[in-house]
């Protein structure tokens, strides 16, 4: 499965410029680690020990990931993932 | 001299400098207007702020400027009012005091942190500034955005009270409904604020913002004869205001300008929405996030972004998070009417539903002085008592009424 994954613009230092990213995998870690093969400075600073950082998001299709099935959350094919972060509104 | 220092992350300390950024590039956690307060002498501070304006700016010193600055609807010191008939009708001992911060340019709370962002907004060159909203918010936004004359963008769920979007659209904003709830409008706030040149509050000038909160502190415990209360209730929605009260109340502790120890803090949510009172229950301070279904639309965010914060602090404080049901929130909003006066909106409900909890649990102690935050006014939410009211129609005659009512006739 390709995906699309959208950075969010603090992060795109780590991805040498780029606002969106091109990722295969079945679930959304899988994309993840896809991602963090090409741009590794990216795995620190979304996850640690291998789950999400607190204030990280991660949106298939718009849908908050933890409505899913967390890192497991299927990802079809030329679906789009969003990273963002959490610390907004209210 | 200011005491405003930087930004700093709340996670994992790094600084920044203070611009428009709201979360750590490092570790993605929310960044914070630190301060340094060692130059602030007690007494000569007191003096400035009693001899200062008459609402949130007399607070200056504790505000993330570098000079002097001020809005032209300038919010704050809202009435602090003693309220023994709620206690008695409550049958608690405590004292309480209603602090109603409906009575503000807008009608909430929300006139602090967005005078403070918009002034922040102005300083950094901003022409327009936006919102993600669930009501209040959107209506303080557009107005002070029409009052400093800045182009302005509020984005709400478009199923929002009628009487919010009313008072909103009315001050010639650009007032955009979003059809999802207010993660959603969250969510989409968050990209566009990547996306454009425009000054979210509560996106990237969400520190500045929430700074304003504060302001709820430092009057309270002027109100109060430069002490502290013994208790807090205040509502949660994403956290800010219930963290940021708490902090007003350790900077003045801090400066000496009130002395003893932080109050309790006790937080309100409604059943329909309550991430921050199950994470409490659980406890835990991870805040599973929920798909809000309560009449307190104020403060129905699912994914609150300073849960964990709340969470700690309650427990620190040795205080709790409740939640009540949407019958209790109608429940706490008569009750708040039928014994101050004050009619106030399904979140100030929450509130008052949840000091009634405390009252039951026992959990109110005899003398201590127990200060009640009512963020919102009732004529904002007017669906929620609609079935809610008795009226008793006659005809134009005395016989008509005498009828109905059977009072004796004064002579």
């Amino acid at each position: 499965m390709s995906v699309t994954v959208k950075i969010p613009t603090q992060l795109r230092a780590a991805t040498g410029g780029s606002a969106e990213l091109r990722a295969d995998g079945g679930t959304v870690g899988e994309v993840l680690d896809a991602v963090f093969a090409e741009h590794g400075a990216l795995r620190e600073r979304i996850t640690q020990d291998g789950e999400l950082r607190r204030f990280v998001n991660v949106y298939v299709a718009g849908d908050d990931i933890r409505f899913g099935d967390g890192m497991d959350t299927v990802v079809s094919d030329g679906a789009e993932v969003t990273i963002l972060p959490a610390v907004a509104g209210g | 001299m200011s005491s405003v220092r930087n930004l700093r992350c709340k996670e994992c300390r790094t600084g920044y400098e203070l611009g428009a950024s709201y979360f750590c590039e490092q570790c993605f956690g929310p960044l914070e207007v630190t301060y340094d307060y060692s130059g602030l002498d007690p007494e000569a501070t007191r003096r400035r702020i009693q001899a200062g304006s008459a609402g949130i700016w007399r607070y200056s010193d504790f505000l993330p400027f570098e000079g002097k600055v001020g809005d032209p609807l300038e919010p704050g010191m809202t009435p602090l009012i003693r309220a023994d008939r709620l206690a008695e009708r409550l049958g608690t001992e405590a004292e309480v005091w209603i602090k109603n911060d409906a009575a503000n340019p807008t009608h909430s709370f929300k006139d602090r942190v967005v005078a403070v962002a918009i002034a922040k907004a102005r300083e950094l060159g901003y022409e327009t500034v936006a919102c993600a909203s669930t009501g209040n918010l959107a209506n303080a936004v557009a107005a002070h955005a029409a009052a400093a004359g800045l182009e302005s963008f509020v984005f709400v769920p478009s199923d929002l009270e009628e009487q919010k979007l009313l008072a909103t659209d009315i001050y010639g904003t650009n007032l955009v409904g979003v059809r999802g709830n207010y993660d959603d409008v969250n969510r989409l706030c968050t990209q566009l604020a990547d996306e454009r040149p425009w000054a979210f509050v509560n996106v990237n000038l969400r520190p500045y913002y929430a700074e304003g909160s504060k302001t709820l502190a430092y009057e309270v415990a002027e109100q109060l004869g430069w002490r502290l209360p013994d208790r807090v209730v205040s509502p949660i929605a994403s956290g800010s205001l219930f963290t940021k009260i708490a902090r007003g109340f350790e900077e003045w502790l801090e400066v000496g300008l009130v002395e003893g120890e932080l109050p309790k803090f006790n937080g309100a949510q409604a059943e329909g929405c309550s991430p921050v009172a199950t994470a409490f229950a659980d406890g835990s301070n991870v805040c599973r996030p929920q798909k809000p279904k309560t009449i307190a639309k104020s403060l129905a965010i699912g994914d609150p972004a300073d849960g964990p914060y709340a969470v700690d602090q309650a427990r620190r404080t040795g205080g709790g998070i409740d939640s009540v049901s949407d019958g209790q929130i109608r429940e706490g909003i008569r009750l708040l009417a039928e014994t101050t006066g004050i009619f106030t909106e399904t979140a100030g409900g929450v509130t008052v539903g949840v000091l009634k909890k405390l009252a039951e649990r026992g959990d109110l102690v005899a003398g201590e002085r127990v200060v009640v935050y009512i963020t919102g006014e009732g004529l904002k939410t007017l669906d929620a008592n609609r079935d809610n009211f008795d009226l008793t129609e006659i005809d134009p005659d005395p016989a008509s009424f005498q009828s109905c009512f059977g009072q004796e006739i004064a002579v």
